[in-house]
């Protein structure tokens, strides 16, 4: 597939701004692969990491925003450990994370996203997770209702596997209040992290 | 009152582009005894040299200062060019505008030009005082040191011999080849490396020109070029001259308990043995920290089947002193070990195997007699994996540079492999494939289309054992997928480094190495055998990793170099040497304590009539004008000619004073 390189996003625009963000020299991977060879996931990624690397090198935001690489990342670290050029990539599978919920970048699959704010609401509202709670409105959000309902739904609830009740911590006041004041000091770094810098 | 002329050079605009130099060349003007200011574009070139000759004529100049690069570079050139105006070649003083300022300062143009001013300025003030020298000759002993007896230091030795020279070869092991004899065949030609080493192994013994000296150390060195005075330490052999190689006793010696450094540990070794069958010379020697005897007093084995009786285990130790006049080093190198290696099993994975251990394992004599086997259960191979870059191009193990010669003798190798066993399937990891060289690319294209050698571009994560397999885990970069395959034996390809005592012989010679060891030669480009040491040459891969037809080029520039240096009869020293006034010398025999090259002796002299005083004098030959004996003077009666204490007080006055005025009004308008 013919692609159009940008020289603005080689240059500066996106190679410059993963780089500054995840503090990596991008441009010293030389593509020996070993990241990708170690990788305990990379069989389900679109682009394996080594790839990944160089489509940041050549500033390819479009393809590589959108491809599932550094949403399936466990940050097992196993490349960071064995890369021979000191980059740290699962630090910058983390970044291009941070960058997709920034918004700068265009990014066509949004249903991760969906799943970590629905995430963060279950343990804000129940200090765990309300598993169907949870199902429910990740299907609903992400316009697919029925979604793993049958059989498999049917058949966790008739074993009491999942409940309609959610279960509760013992002072989930208290996670709330935790919640908020996080909120509030974090406010300004989150502005820093997301508006200023990307 | 002196007449100096001022020559400020463009140098193109390496110089021009950042510092004023017309400014520069006014400003000179404007000093005392300053007669002629010239600036010119290449003041190196043949018209600017005419230039500077012919203000000499014009001005009636005695001595002058050029402005332009490192003295390094240009100050033979322009004491040439004294001597050519009829001028001693000692009246002209080098300011050093370009390294020192114009490529150091290029983001401030004022400010450099200033500096530029000053830098002159100094000089000016330094050649005010010079003094007319005369060049001085020393003597050259016409016998060369080659150390280290791989195929370098081999090719070296008889180079130099077949000149008519005199050579001494120190080897550190009991036999000379190195690492060409541990080699099966030679990529891209495919030669048997024996076949083609042995005869220059025998041709060095049969050399009447060369002296073989096998299992020694140099263990001191001091002097300079012609008159190096070096300590050999000969290591005991504990077998003498009257051994006819035999061999009975390598036989019969009961303790084996020792592993092969030839074979790479693949096999055991007596402690009484040869490196290997065509050993040179064909001496063995006795290894005293396994030997039976030597640890429990009994045994003597040897001793009791030696027909000729040449065990002799009273021998100790010997220091040779030894006087040179040019030094070859050629020490060759190690491969990286790969125990840093966690995820290729520590070095300890048994059937991961490093390189020269499989070149031991094709080469018919052997460890196994050229069966491939793995080193673990001795079964025979099918699959087998190799691994590129292993201590090579890797930033994390601190070896980022290329080794050069690892894609070459993978392909090599697994070629053999094929050759050896045609059912056999080899898999080569690589990054990028290096094969520049005459017929090397095309040999690795050989490997691939003839061979079926499976090509694989990307580096191994991981090898772990399942059962009696190697499981390789690497990556295709080039379809994008991971890679699994299971092998019998994996090979590594391990970089090179240099010698673990490389550092050690370097600080010996005063050489300069870089920070893996390797030495650094005068210039990469232009000098690339010689050292900054003059008289000490460098071939092979002690200075980086290199092929053989490269080191065998490179032994024999320096045999060139080496024969050069000795078809002159006497050579031209620098008189920059220092001088001791009798009258002030006190006799306190600091400097004589302090002088590193011992160019100080102390003598009885008559300085007045009837006055014998006790002082120091300079042993001419042998100073090499460090200046430690000025500074360490208690009484300021040392000195060193072409930087007294006079000249260096003039300098330093003109670098504190501020800038003349005239100057700083141009500079703000």
């Amino acid at each position: 597939m013919k692609y159009e390189l940008q020289l603005k996003n080689i240059k500066e625009g996106f190679r410059k701004d993963v780089e500054r963000l995840s503090k990596q020299k991008i441009s010293n991977c030389y593509q020996c692969g070993k990241c990708s060879a170690g990788c305990p996931v990379a069989y389900a990624m679109e682009y394996p990491p080594s790839m990944a690397m160089r489509m940041i090198q050549l500033g390819m935001h479009d393809r590589l925003m959108s491809a599932n690489t550094s949403w399936f990342c466990v940050s097992c670290e196993t490349c960071t450990t064995r890369c021979p050029r000191e980059i740290d990539i699962a630090k910058v599978m983390d970044t291009l994370k941070i960058m997709a919920q920034a918004g700068k970048y265009k990014v066509s699959d949004n249903e991760v996203p969906i799943f970590d704010w629905i995430f963060l609401k279950s343990i804000e509202l129940t200090g765990k997770i309300y598993e169907i709670g949870m199902i429910g409105a990740y299907n609903m959000l992400s316009l697919n209702p029925f979604k793993d309902v049958f059989p498999m739904g049917v058949k966790m609830i008739l074993k009491g596997k999942i409940s309609f009740i959610p279960h509760l911590i013992y002072n989930p006041l208290e996670m709330i209040k935790n919640i908020m004041m996080f909120r509030k000091i974090r406010k300004k770094d989150r502005e820093r992290i997301y508006e200023k810098n990307v | 009152m002196a007449r100096i002329g001022v020559f400020v050079c463009h140098c193109g605009t390496n110089i021009a582009g950042v510092v004023d130099v017309a400014r520069v060349a006014k400003y000179a003007e404007s000093l005392p005894g300053v007669r002629a200011s010239i600036d010119y574009k290449y003041m190196c070139s043949d018209p600017g040299q005419n230039t500077v000759i012919e203000a000499i004529k014009k001005y009636n100049l005695d001595r002058i200062v050029v402005s332009a690069c490192s003295p390094r570079m240009h100050e033979g050139t322009f004491r040439k060019t004294m001597e050519r105006a009829g001028l001693n070649p000692y009246l002209m003083e080098m300011a050093n505008i370009r390294e020192h300022v114009s490529w150091v300062h290029s983001d401030d143009k004022e400010l450099a030009t200033q500096k530029a001013m000053k830098v002159m300025e100094m000089a000016v003030a330094k050649v005010r005082r010079s003094e007319a020298l005369s060049k001085m000759y020393a003597s050259i002993e016409k016998r060369a040191l080659v150390i280290g007896g791989g195929i370098a230091g081999i090719q070296a030795a008889i180079d130099i011999a077949a000149a008519g020279y005199k050579v001494v070869l120190v080897e550190k092991e009991p036999s000379i080849g190195g690492r060409m004899a541990q080699l099966d065949k030679t990529f891209p030609t495919l030669d048997c490396s024996a076949c083609i080493l042995t005869p220059k192994m025998v041709a060095v013994a049969q050399d009447p020109n060369i002296t073989l000296m096998t299992y020694a150390e140099v263990v001191e060195v001091c002097g300079y070029v012609g008159q190096f005075d070096v300590k050999i330490k000969q290591k005991a052999k504990s077998v003498n001259s009257k051994c006819i190689g035999c061999g009975v006793c390598i036989t019969k010696c009961p303790n084996k308990k020792s592993l092969s450094e030839f074979n790479e540990k693949l096999a055991p070794r007596k402690a009484i043995y040869t490196p290997f069958p065509q050993a040179v010379p064909n001496v063995p020697v006795i290894d005293r920290e396994n030997c039976t005897f030597f640890k429990t007093g009994k045994c003597k084995i040897c001793e009791k089947v030696c027909p000729t009786g040449a065990i002799e285990y009273s021998q100790q130790d010997e220091i040779i002193k030894e006087k040179f006049g040019a030094v070859v080093v050629a020490t060759g190198f190690n491969i990286y070990d790969h125990s840093n290696y966690g995820e290729y099993g520590y070095g300890e994975i048994k059937d991961v195997i490093t390189s020269l251990q499989f070149e031991r394992l094709l080469n018919s004599s052997g460890p196994t007699d050229g069966h491939v086997v793995r080193p673990s259960d001795h079964k025979e191979v099918k699959n087998v994996v190799f691994i590129q870059c292993v201590g090579s191009r890797d930033e994390a193990k601190h070896r980022p540079y290329c080794s050069r010669v690892c894609c070459m003798y993978t392909a090599k190798q697994a070629m053999l492999l094929k050759d050896h066993y045609p059912e056999t399937q080899s898999y080569v990891f690589y990054i990028d494939i290096r094969s520049a060289g005459k017929n090397y690319e095309e040999f690795v294209q050989r490997a691939q289309n003839d061979y079926g050698v499976v090509y694989l571009r990307g580096r191994v994560s991981k090898i772990f054992e399942r059962g009696e397999k190697l499981i390789v885990k690497g990556a295709d970069t080039l379809s994008g997928a991971q890679v699994e395959v299971e092998a019998d034996m994996v090979v590594l390809a391990n970089g090179l480094e240099p010698r673990s005592h490389a550092k050690e012989l370097a600080q010996l010679f005063h050489m300069s190495y870089d920070q893996y060891g390797f030495y650094n030669e005068l210039h990469p480009k232009l000098a690339p055998v010689e050292t900054a040491i003059s008289g000490v040459y460098v071939a092979g891969c002690c200075i980086s990793p290199k092929d053989i037809p490269d080191t065998v080029a490179q032994a024999s520039a320096t045999a060139a170099k080496v024969c050069a240096l000795f078809a002159k009869e006497k050579m031209e020293v620098e008189p920059l040497i220092a001088a001791v006034n009798p009258l002030t010398c006190s006799g306190c025999e600091t400097c004589y304590n302090v002088c590193p090259y011992s160019a100080i002796e102390m003598e009885d002299k008559e300085v007045k009539r009837g006055d014998v005083r006790h002082v120091a004098k300079v042993i001419e030959s042998v100073c090499k004008g460090c200046g430690a004996c000025v500074g360490s003077c208690y009484c300021k009666a040392v000195d060193l000619k072409g930087f007294s204490d006079r000249q260096v007080m003039n300098q330093i006055e003109a670098a504190t004073q501020e800038l003349s005025t005239k100057d700083k009004l141009q500079s703000t308008i």
